[in-house]
């Protein structure tokens, strides 16, 4: 029985490496190999993402593998990262379930020469090359300004209806805009800021404060909502009150929400990101950082196909990032496509 | 009860009713003051509209706590048969509303029934089996609907309209909810199984020893409940043109609140319509007003707190003096 395991063991080690030279080879004679892991299946957002992924490797003439576990865990991922490294993949791009629960095994797969990056929802500093993510606060808060300015014909009362009063990344995007305002005084001079409401991501709650809004300024034109519960709850009740051209919304949300309002004008257009784009720029910057031209320093510039250009930034966790950029615009020439995606 | 005792006891519920009413007019000068944007007609039909499905559970959860029972699970229900009825009609876009209305309800009663069939025959606490339920039913809305929103350019415009349409002049909301009131206040004062549900409440044992079916009483209120949770949850679709999976999260606290702002009382048998009518327009007014008021967030919430706290502690001042008056008049 002994002896047994032992000739097994025997067997196996004098076996392994010539597999793995057998696979190696095989690596080597096809294409190089780029994967990417969503969140979870059935996700239509992730689905999209995937999706740009695949273009952009494809447009560089590699193969992607798209991979996503049933369940949107971190235990999932990690089986599946370890087929990949299994696989030898060049790359693995990650949108993570958690931010420190995949450093292991990320870390194993960097030592075996696999390039590692996260996409969209970051991974900790320490796991990854970089990070690619959507757009970046200050382009959001501004681009919101200048939405509203747009709408109401550059004068009137203009309020914000946020999620809740303590969401980190609503009152970063509303100091953005605040800031917008006041860096560009002269050409904001008659727009009015008149209040920053608080729906909590509710449905009760944000209908209230809109409407709440209503009552008190008369001379309301824009509402800015970068909530999608908060801007769905102003269309609706901008449609319910026949107010649709009188007062309009704008901000942040989903289209699958929005379809209707951004359908009937109640929303001119409004923002998010694009998943497709945050897919085919991630597939850029992981063929950049197996091919060594991109190593994750701040400064560093890599091209994007058809989306350009990028340089590697500071992110706000110690690591670096890429962002892609200025939101996402939906808009009544758009949204029906959209508006089944996510 | 001795008819001079009943008397008191009427005299202190009328009494805080009237304290109640004085509040409401008082907050509502106050508001006023402050905007006076608050008495447009419009503005109170909005927050009326808002606060009729609130009113809508206030009833099914009064006749709850009149047996001393609580229900933490309408939350859930509400997202649970919105959201069925939400994919339904998106599926099946030509259903008419009324069907939509009755699908949702009838789901509603189920789950209130299962509720029923645990603390009446089980006699499961009704806390631990409304915060179990509450728990299956919000998962179950997670598992039919994958996770993904139901959003308003699914659904169609006749559903929606259930919730934008009018009827003599008034929002269909508001209409069903004082159908239901009117339903409610002939079921509670004028029938033998209203007036039973009282009994139950106020003393179980002298109930059951005088012949009343207190079992079948206790699964009754919990089956209207759920009713009720699921003609609300049909309605706050249609009224917000969405279905999620957290829906009305946490929803089942503010009614509980409202009904007793309205003087009902948690430990059972205390509790009218006409109080609960009071308390659901007050908790209207603190969560539609208090936006007109440019009050921090942060105080909302707290100013929503203290106003529960007060109403309970006057509650129960009214209730202390005026027993002990009636005791002492029995003791003379």
């Amino acid at each position: 029985m002994k002896r047994g395991i032992v000739l097994a063991l025997i067997v196996i080690m004098a076996v392994a490496p010539i597999v793995t030279v057998f696979a190696r080879g095989a690596q080597e004679a096809g294409a190089q190999r780029h994967a990417f892991i969503f969140k979870n299946t059935g996700n239509p957002y992730g689905d999209k993402q995937m999706e740009g992924f695949a273009d952009g490797i494809r447009a560089q003439g590699f193969e992607a593998i798209l991979r996503a576990p049933d369940q949107p865990t971190a235990e999932a991922q990690i089986q599946i990262i370890e087929q990949l490294i299994a696989q030898r993949v060049a790359s693995i791009s990650v949108t993570g379930n958690d931010f420190d629960a995949l450093q292991p095994v990320l870390t194993r797969a960097r030592n075996q020469g696999i390039a590692v990056l996260s996409a969209d929802s970051a991974v900790n500093p320490a796991s990854r090359i970089t990070h690619i993510n959507q757009a970046d606060s200050e382009m959001i808060g501004r681009t919101l300004i200048q939405a509203a300015y747009d709408m109401a014909g550059g004068s009137g009362d203009i309020a914000i209806l946020s999620a809740t009063s303590t969401a980190s990344n609503q009152n970063l995007w509303i100091e953005w805009m605040q800031k917008e305002l006041a860096e560009n005084a002269s050409k904001y001079a008659n727009l009015n800021l008149v209040r920053i409401a608080y729906g909590d991501d509710l449905r009760d709650k944000s209908v209230s404060e809109t409407e709440g809004l209503l009552q008190s300024f008369p001379n309301l034109r824009v509402i800015i909502a970068p909530t999608t519960v908060g801007i769905a709850a102003a269309g609706r009740v901008i449609t319910d009150r026949g107010l649709i051209g009188q007062v309009k919304v704008t901000g942040l949300g989903l289209p699958s929400e929005m379809a209707e309002y951004i359908e009937n004008g109640a929303t001119p257009y409004m923002f998010l990101w694009n998943p497709i784009d945050v897919g085919y720029l991630t597939a850029y910057a992981a063929v950049a950082a197996v091919e060594g031209r991109l190593t994750g320093a701040v400064g560093e510039t890599f091209s994007a196909g058809r989306l350009g250009d990028f340089e590697v930034v500071q992110a706000g966790d110690g690591g670096t990032e890429v962002l892609l950029g200025a939101p996402f615009r939906f808009d009544p020439s758009n949204i029906a496509e959209w508006k089944t995606v996510y | 009860m001795n008819p001079g005792l009943k008397k008191r006891f009427g005299n202190a519920e009328r009494l805080r009713e009237l304290g109640l009413l004085l509040f409401i007019l008082v907050l509502g000068a106050v508001i006023q003051v402050r905007n006076p944007a608050f008495l447009r007609v419009s503005n109170l039909m909005s927050l009326f509209t808002n606060t009729s499905i609130l009113a809508i559970l206030a009833v099914g959860m009064m006749m709850v706590l009149l047996t001393r029972g609580i229900d933490l699970s309408i939350g859930a229900t509400i997202a649970f048969t919105g959201m069925v009825t939400a994919m339904t009609v998106a599926r099946f876009p030509q259903m008419p509303p009324a069907l939509a209305i009755a699908q949702g309800t009838a789901i509603g009663t189920v789950i209130g029934m299962i509720i029923g069939v645990l603390v009446a025959k089980f006699d499961v606490l009704p806390i631990i089996a409304t915060l179990g339920m509450m728990n299956i039913v919000r998962g179950m809305t997670f598992v039919v609907s994958g996770g993904r929103w139901v959003s308003s350019h699914q659904m169609p415009n006749s559903f929606k309209a259930i919730a934008t349409g009018r009827t003599f002049g008034l929002n269909n909301l508001i209409v069903i909810a004082i159908a239901v009131y009117i339903v409610a206040f002939y079921f509670m004062n004028h029938t033998r199984t209203g007036r039973r549900i009282y009994a139950v409440g106020s003393n179980p044992s002298a109930a059951e020893v005088s012949g009343i079916p207190r079992r079948r009483l206790i699964f009754l209120v919990y089956t209207i409940m759920g009713g009720l949770a699921g003609l609300a949850g049909v309605l706050w679709v249609a009224r917000f043109a969405s279905a999620q999976g957290d829906t009305a999260m946490g929803y089942e606290l503010q009614v509980i609140a409202a009904c007793i702002l309205g003087g009902v009382s948690i430990l059972g048998g205390v509790g009218k319509i006409s109080g609960l009518i009071l308390g659901t327009i007050l908790f209207g007014i603190l969560a539609n007003a208090l936006p007109l008021v440019d009050v921090s967030p942060f105080w909302q919430l707290g100013i929503q707190g203290v106003t529960v706290l007060v109403a309970v502690m006057a509650n129960a001042m009214v209730l202390r003096n005026t027993e002990r008056s009636a005791l002492r008049r029995r003791a003379i």
